[in-house]
């Protein structure tokens, strides 16, 4: 006997708040100085920058996985704490899956180590592959796996919990060109079906400009922010935009912001 | 077809080997207690295959039970260690104690302790195994990747969840390798432990059959002690290594491709 599933309240992603968010590694390195951000519930902020710069550290301090030195981030107005919060979920770099677990029990591992029952929590990773176009692969192994499939077993892993911000650190760095702009449609149309607050960090421009609808630039470490981009571009968006003119002039933009940022 | 290849060379070189050994010892006289021939040796295994094989018996008795100590008593004091980074600072420098104290030397001591037989040879082949799967376990623990264990801190696991889901799976090729080794010393330590504890409750084992035969001079009957001592650590290994392909061959990068 399982819980009959709870009505869902309608989902709607989370409002990220960094307030002069500093952060000083023991030795005196700092990773990210004084940045300020206000995210709105629902949008896709793509956070640009030099490799190494700092971005993966902040988005490190949004996921509660690593504490400010100095300001504060919140999530809904409350701030971020691991113990008790909204759902979250963090793509890595890496996809980063345990070897000795099937595709499915991967996508599956948020729910059990939520206590969800192991036929509920296998059905709604079966419902996750099947987003990811990944439902054939449940049952093989990750060492089976290519390099893009297991990205996207990465990605079905932080859908499972429903998350109403979805955090991802260069998530498609290591992959080639091709399987990295399926992906990124992919995960453009995720965003507009399920409505949740996602960041995306990249040091890609093409790929911050393509995605997202708010690119915010950083300098060389310390992170700061030297610009905050509204893209104008169309919020339907094809692989063909990539050539368009429109597009050269939002990628443009942003160029010559992390040509100012580099100093 | 592949297999026979592989096989065929070492097996050639062993017979040389004995067809030299054989016509040496025949040809330059050698005394039979000195060196017998492999013929001597064969003989004296099928002559009497009886004793041999229950002290092959009773050594691997010894052993297996050493080498379950071993890995039970190794991987629990690995997850203490690794559980508190105090407990690992003060008391990792003395399970190097358990590698360097010459086995020789105490084992006098643990007949006085456990009194002569199985029990003492038990503990002696335990101490010898023991060091190499605590320092291979906690070298696993140890290098469980930073991303995972963010990841499940990110969802919220508990030290139990962690360590069952992430840690000790994530340690298990470690495991294994420490096993392996584990698994050859534990019949030396068990041959050094018949040496100084004497008979065991239901009688002598592989050691015992060693000096006695080595004081009667039946150095052919030794060879085959040897032998059979050798195969037995041959054995245990291998199966080992079996349960190590089991386990990992879904996963891990050193089954799934193994090496011709």
């Amino acid at each position: 006997m399982t819980a009959p599933p709870s009505p869902r309240p309608a989902p709607e992603g989370i409002r990220v708040q960094i307030q002069g968010v500093r952060r000083v590694f023991p030795g005196g390195t700092v990773a990210v100085d004084g940045v300020d951000l206000d995210l709105a519930p629902g949008s896709f902020v793509a956070l640009l920058g030099p490799s190494g710069c700092g971005k993966s550290t902040l988005l490190r301090l949004v996921a509660g996985l690593d504490r400010p030195s100095e300001g504060a981030v919140l999530l809904d107005g409350a701030p971020v704490s691991l113990a008790d919060r909204p759902p979250i979920a963090y793509v890595f770099q890496d996809p980063h899956l345990l070897p000795w677990r099937s595709v499915l029990d991967n996508a599956a591992l948020p729910l059990q180590l939520a206590g969800v029952p192991r036929a509920a929590r296998r059905d709604r990773a079966r419902e996750a592959l099947v987003q990811v176009g990944l439902a054939d692969a449940a049952d093989r192994y990750p060492a089976e796996l290519s390099g893009g499939m297991k990205m996207r077993a990465s990605l079905a892993r932080a859908l499972v919990t429903s998350p109403r911000l979805l955090l991802l650190d260069e998530p498609f760095a290591a992959l080639d060109e091709l399987t990295r702009n399926r992906l990124d449609d992919q995960l453009r149309a995720l965003w507009s079906s399920i409505a949740v607050t996602v960041v995306f960090v990249t040091h890609s421009i093409v790929e911050a400009a393509y995605l997202a609808e708010r690119a915010i630039v950083f300098t060389r470490r310390p992170a700061r922010i030297v610009a905050d981009h509204r893209l104008d571009l169309p919020r339907e968006r094809v692989g063909s935009l990539r050539t368009e003119a429109s597009f050269a002039a939002q990628t443009r933009v942003l160029f010559d912001a992390l040509e100012q940022g580099d100093v | 077809m592949r297999a026979l290849r592989n096989l065929l060379p070492p097996l050639v070189a062993l017979i040389i080997l004995l067809a030299l050994w054989e016509s040496l010892t025949r040809a330059l006289h050698i005394k039979a207690f000195e060196l017998p021939p492999p013929s001597a040796i064969f003989l004296a295994a099928v002559k009497k295959p009886g004793p041999f094989l229950q002290a092959m018996g009773n050594t691997a008795k010894g052993a297996l039970m050493g080498f379950g100590a071993s890995a039970i008593f190794g991987v629990l004091a690995a997850v203490i260690l690794a559980s508190s980074r105090t407990l690992e600072r003060a008391l990792s420098p003395y399970t190097v104690f358990l590698q360097t104290v010459p086995i020789v030397a105490i084992a006098p001591l643990l007949v006085l302790w456990f009194g002569p037989g199985l029990r003492a040879i038990t503990v002696s082949a335990f101490i010898v195994s023991v060091f190499p799967v605590i320092a291979n376990t906690l070298a696993g623990l140890r290098s469980v990747e930073p991303a995972l264990r963010d990841l499940f801190r990110l969802y919220g696991a508990g030290r139990a969840a962690t360590l069952l889901q992430l840690s000790l799976p994530s340690a298990l090729p470690s495991i294994v390798t420490g096993l392996r080794v584990a698994s050859g010393l534990s019949v030396i330590g068990t041959i050094v432990g018949e040496f100084v504890a004497g008979f065991s409750e239901d009688g002598a084992g592989l050691g015992i059959l060693i000096l006695s035969d080595y004081r009667q001079l039946n150095t052919d009957r030794l060879f085959v002690s040897v032998l059979l001592a050798a195969a037995l650590g041959l054995i245990l290994f291998a199966a080992v290594n079996l349960l190590g392909v089991l386990l990992l061959r879904r996963w891990h990068p050193s089954e799934i491709n193994p090496t011709p």
